[in-house]
């Protein structure tokens, strides 16, 4: 054990993590928007857009999130014409191609979520909104999206976490994330056990940050109060 | 489609074998998971602290740190482990462990995790009385286990390994890191030497479609079949 290596490579792997923490933070954000749209899409009566919004989710869930990155990042830029628009400005870099194949992906996941969390709301709460004589729009923002939040934020818990781990794939399309800073270590040092217990640690400590986190606001939320 | 012709012109023939790759690679990391599962289900179920402590280590660490730096621990430090303990036999020459030996054991190691809280889980939802009947019938530990628990065990545990065992076909593509042929480092070397990356990483996509779709049809049967008498 290099008790050495460890404490020197804290210092290197910590603004890693800051970039993890990036890459997790914008791509939940921008997925939370996009798997809300398709959540919706999902629960419409509409057989094109309901297929639609189930092809998305299937296509992003059933194959690995590495395929996605690479589609995107060396995929996409092979397309001469994406080359001559704005759009190129954004493919170039691969920062942006993970945080878009990242949002997509949590979106197909997040999408799940909130259907069936909006599936579970049962008819009565939105009846007697209607009895009351509310509009729809309000019964959905103000009864439907705070229960789908309160009843998915277990299972959005887990997806934050998943996330969490599958922003390491950004290591493979060049980006200096923590897992791409750790690989970079060992490789030099050949110290794998050292610079896993660090970058290990840093991850296990973010994990735990927002199981404690999910667990609070669940209370927070919970029918109870 | 010529990139796909099979012989020496297309690369569909590779493709081939890397898939076949990537089904023998998650079988055998399945089944090391359920070994693992064996070990460490009894020992988070254990009525003494310390044994909870070493699973519920286990199956924290493993699901708390990202697979791919997993995969890195076996593939940088896989060689210098077994190198370290043959030395202590007295060889001190230079190993090589296959890729394909340690992208199954890392990959196992993780799905191990999974399965080791389906199956805690599942063991849990048992109601007690089949415990305590089994025993009052007079019935072996190993009887009991095998013949009463068991069975039930796995119908309750079948949709949520199923849900593994997708995880774990998905993780397998990590291992393309680690060099070993499968269907996500033959896509990189076809769409290197090709040009053509949109072509071959859509082609791997429909590939995984495939074998997941594939799986969950073959899985839904077992369910039927382990739910008789539901």
């Amino acid at each position: 054990m290099d008790l050495e290596l460890i404490l020197n490579s804290l210092p290197k792997l910590l603004p890693a993590a800051l970039v993890t923490l990036k890459l997790l933070i914008s791509s939940l954000i921008i997925g939370l928007v996009i798997g809300l749209g398709f959540a919706i899409l999902r629960l419409n009566k509409n057989i094109f857009i309901n297929k639609f919004a189930y092809g998305y989710s299937y296509l992003f869930r059933g194959t690995p999130l590495l395929v996605q990155i690479f589609i995107i990042y060396y995929g996409l830029a092979q397309i001469e014409y994406l080359r001559s628009t704005f759009l190129w400005a954004i493919i170039k870099e691969p920062y942006w191609c993970a945080i878009i194949a990242f949002s997509l992906n949590t979106g197909a996941y997040t999408s799940e979520i909130l259907r069936s969390a909006f599936q579970t709301i049962k008819v009565g709460v939105v009846e007697a909104g209607k009895s009351l004589g509310i509009s729809n729009k309000i019964i959905f923002y103000k009864i439907q999206i705070p229960i789908a939040i309160r009843q998915s934020l277990p299972a959005y818990g887990n997806e934050i976490i998943l996330m969490l781990k599958g922003t390491s794939l950004a290591s493979t399309v060049t980006l200096m994330d923590l897992t791409g800073v750790a690989k970079y270590i060992i490789s030099t040092t050949f110290k794998p056990i050292e610079v896993f217990i660090v970058a290990g640690s840093i991850y296990l400590f973010m994990t735990f940050c927002i199981h404690n986190l999910i667990k609070f606001l669940e209370k927070k939320y919970s029918f109870s109060n | 489609m010529e990139l796909l012709a099979f012989g020496d012109t297309g690369w569909g023939d590779e493709l081939f074998y890397a898939t076949l790759m990537t089904i023998a690679v998650s079988i055998t990391a399945m089944l090391i998971g359920f070994l693992f599962a064996l070990i460490f289900t009894p020992l988070k179920l254990s009525k003494y602290k310390i044994f909870n402590f070493i699973g519920n280590f286990y199956t924290t660490v493993i699901r708390g740190v990202p697979e791919l730096l997993v995969i890195y621990l076996f593939f940088f430090g896989g060689s210098g482990a077994i190198m370290f303990v043959a030395s202590m036999f007295g060889y001190y020459e230079y190993i090589e462990i296959n890729a394909f030996i340690t992208g199954s054991l890392a990959i196992g190691i993780i799905s191990g995790a999974y399965s080791t809280e389906v199956f805690r889980g599942a063991v849990q939802s048992i109601d007690k009385g089949q415990f305590e009947a089994a025993k009052v019938l007079g019935l072996s530990k190993f009887t009991q286990f095998y013949k009463i628990i068991l069975p039930q065990v796995l119908r309750i545990a079948i949709p949520n390994l199923s849900n593994v065992w997708q995880i774990t076909l998905k993780d397998t593509s990590l291992i393309s890191v680690t060099g070993l042929v499968e269907i996500m480092r033959q896509s990189y070397i076809a769409a290197g030497s090709t040009r053509d990356p949109l072509f071959f990483y859509s082609f791997a996509a429909v590939l995984y479609l495939i074998l997941t779709f594939l799986s969950m049809k073959l899985i839904n049967r077992l369910e039927i079949r382990y739910s008789r008498g539901f």
